[in-house]
């Protein structure tokens, strides 16, 4: 919108192999792009293609087996686990299929979750978190437990812990896979509100309805790009 | 992250599942409360042995006639009268950097009788160094003076069992008892010792005059004739080894007694420390066996723990991926699960210290033990308790920091 062009992420050949036993699989086998700060990028392709992986990489999850990963200027791809964990807190937001809410937790602390692993004392985690609960429209929910609130409800809370951290990347894994659609296209809805305040947001998806609010849709196959 | 929310997410994990943490913590709260209740036990037949060893008189040697195979035959200690009263001086003569004092005493039993009361028991003749070296006092009225000594005088000194069972209430000063139809005035009551370590009455006794008991009331019996005694009560300088001492007794009344190298000694010597201490180290031997008891269930106690976390690091699986998802670094997930292992041994031990002091002082309450509670082995059984929730719980919680953040999401 405007804004100029900054590349947020930027991968080169990227690869992943697996040891399965004796063989080795390759999941992912040379991917380079590029994904500008400010872009809403959705991930498509069928299972066994590689986006998983890709995901993952790309949230820092896990090490590429060689390649380079480039985040906000920064090679990621050789950090040790301690550095990763430290980016994954200040970086990147997850955003998970099946929510990943810590149960008999309320909303409030869910959302404080990573600010927790950044030291802060416990009355800014809880004020932060409290306003990225109202962000979110759960301003009346903070002290319920997440089997105290509909499917719709728990990922606003997970979207909002995504969001704690003010970081610069939101990792969505299939968001609305666990939701019926009303309530999947209010989530959507929401992701591209963050969108447009500036969040870069890559989202995996299965569905073409929901790849349809990204404004670029990546093809994987195979472990590659194909589209 | 820091230690407080550490600790608050690991008591939090802990209260969701309370059965199984106070289960887990079961095998500590048992060996904890197992090793505070038996150094209670311990510490207070420690203590009541340390008391009964200053009730019978620090560094007392008793020289017996006889020895046990004496003419051949196994005779009881005391039953043929080989020592005699100037073995006893000799010894506070020749002695005297070792010895404090030696008190002849000869003893004898029979019905003690104040007016229509009377009452069975054990008669000693002594001198006034018996009251030193046995530690008596005196609750009431006079030891005996030299010249009632030299003079055989017909007065004597009741134990307080004695004075209780033919006077009660009444001071018996100035009365007259009998024994032997010999009668004698009391002159003083003894101060109470309570009961020895084989659970004899040690109040229950009758102090005289050695010449008296021999010359009057042992009067008809061999034993008058000779000087000899029936045993030398010896007390050692509190800065002398008592071992020491004890050779030199021998020597010298081997000595005196012209013994040959070789040949068996005719008296029996008898460091009553040493026996005492006999029994304290066969308590201490029991103590290391309950020890050992206590120890192999806080081992089953900590593998309980081990296990528990393992169960616990399974089961939370997805947990330990979400956490280190938005940044929880291998390391925070290691302190979480070994703080929470820690803290369940530690809530076990205090549990078990706070079992354990009420299960000694009930004991100590239903079966008359002397229990002696010690701070020191509280503080020492928690922080082991904590220690062994640091030791088992560090595999698990490793574990746990090991997982991989993916393979830990993506678990089912």
């Amino acid at each position: 919108m405007g804004a100029p062009y900054r590349p947020l992420i930027r991968v080169e050949r990227l690869t992943k192999e697996y040891a399965l036993g004796e063989t080795r699989v390759t999941a992912l086998a040379g991917v380079s792009l590029e994904i500008a700060a400010g872009e809403f990028v959705a991930v498509m392709g069928p299972s066994g293609s590689g986006k998983s992986t890709f995901m993952n990489l790309l949230g820092c999850l896990d090490a590429p087996s060689g390649g380079a990963y480039w985040l906000d200027g920064r090679e990621v791809s050789r950090l040790d686990d301690d550095a990763l964990s430290n980016l994954r807190n200040r970086k990147i937001g997850f955003v998970f299929q099946h929510f990943n809410l810590l149960a008999r937790t309320t909303a409030l602390d869910n959302v404080a979750l990573p600010l927790l692993y950044r030291g802060l004392p416990a009355a800014e985690r809880r004020a932060r978190a409290a306003r990225r609960l109202e962000q979110v429209g759960l301003g009346g929910r903070m002290e319920h437990r997440p089997t105290q609130l509909s499917g719709g409800q728990q990922q606003r809370v997970a979207i909002a812990r995504a969001l704690v951290g003010d970081p610069e990347l939101i990792l969505a894994d299939e968001p609305t896979g666990a939701l019926d659609s009303k309530t999947g296209n209010e989530i959507m809805a929401l992701l591209a509100e963050l969108n447009r305040a500036g969040m870069t947001i890559v989202l995996v998806t299965h569905e073409h309805d929901i790849a349809a609010y990204a404004h670029r849709v990546i093809h994987f196959r195979d472990g590659r790009v194909v589209a | 992250m820091n230690f407080a929310a550490t600790l608050a997410v690991a008591f939090r994990a802990l209260a969701a599942n309370k059965l199984r943490s106070a289960l887990t913590m079961l095998g500590i709260v048992i060996g904890v409360a197992a090793v505070i209740v038996m150094i209670a036990v311990g510490r207070g037949a420690q203590a009541q042995v340390e008391r009964q060893i200053r009730s019978l008189g620090s560094n007392l040697l008793i020289v017996f006639s006889a020895s046990p195979t004496f003419t051949g035959a196994r005779a009881a200690a005391g039953a043929t009268h080989t020592i005699s009263e100037e073995d006893a001086h000799a010894i506070h003569r020749e002695l005297t950097e070792t010895i404090v004092a030696a008190a002849p005493a000869l003893r004898g039993s029979g019905q003690v009788v104040a007016g229509n009361s009377n009452w069975s028991s054990t008669f000693w003749g002594v001198t006034p160094e018996y009251f030193e070296v046995r530690e008596w006092r005196l609750a009431e009225g006079r030891a005996f003076d030299p010249s009632e000594i030299n003079g055989a005088a017909k007065v004597a000194v009741l134990g307080r069992t004695v004075a209780w069972n033919l006077f009660g209430d009444e001071s018996p000063i100035g009365q007259t008892v009998r024994i032997r139809t010999v009668p004698l005035t009391v002159v003083g009551v003894l101060a109470t010792k309570g009961q020895n370590l084989m659970g004899q009455d040690q109040d229950d006794i009758v102090l005289m005059p050695i010449s008296t008991a021999r010359n009057r009331v042992l009067g008809a019996t061999a034993l008058a004739k000779s000087r000899s005694v029936g045993s030398i009560n010896i007390k050692a300088r509190d800065d002398v080894d008592i071992k020491v001492a004890e050779e030199q007794v021998r020597q010298l009344l081997r000595q005196r007694h012209r013994l040959q190298p070789g040949q068996e000694d005719d008296f029996t010597l008898r460091n009553m420390t040493e026996i005492l201490q006999a029994r304290e180290d066969s308590s201490r031997v029991m103590a290391m066996l309950l020890a050992a008891v206590a120890s192999v269930s806080l081992l089953v106690g900590g593998i309980g723990i081990m296990n528990i976390m393992l169960v616990s690091v399974t089961e939370r699986t997805r947990e330990i991926g979400l956490r280190r998802a938005v940044g929880a670094r291998g390391g925070d997930i290691l302190r979480q699960f070994l703080v929470e292992a820690t803290a369940l041994s530690l809530i076990g031990g205090l549990v078990g210290v706070l079992l354990g002091s009420l299960g000694a002082a009930l004991i100590g309450e239903l079966a008359g033990w002397p229990i002696e509670l010690s701070p020191f082995a509280a503080l020492l059984a928690v922080s082991f308790s904590a220690g062994i929730g640091i030791f088992f719980g560090f595999y698990p919680a490793r574990k746990a920091a090991r997982l991989s953040p993916i393979e830990a999401l993506r678990h089912e």
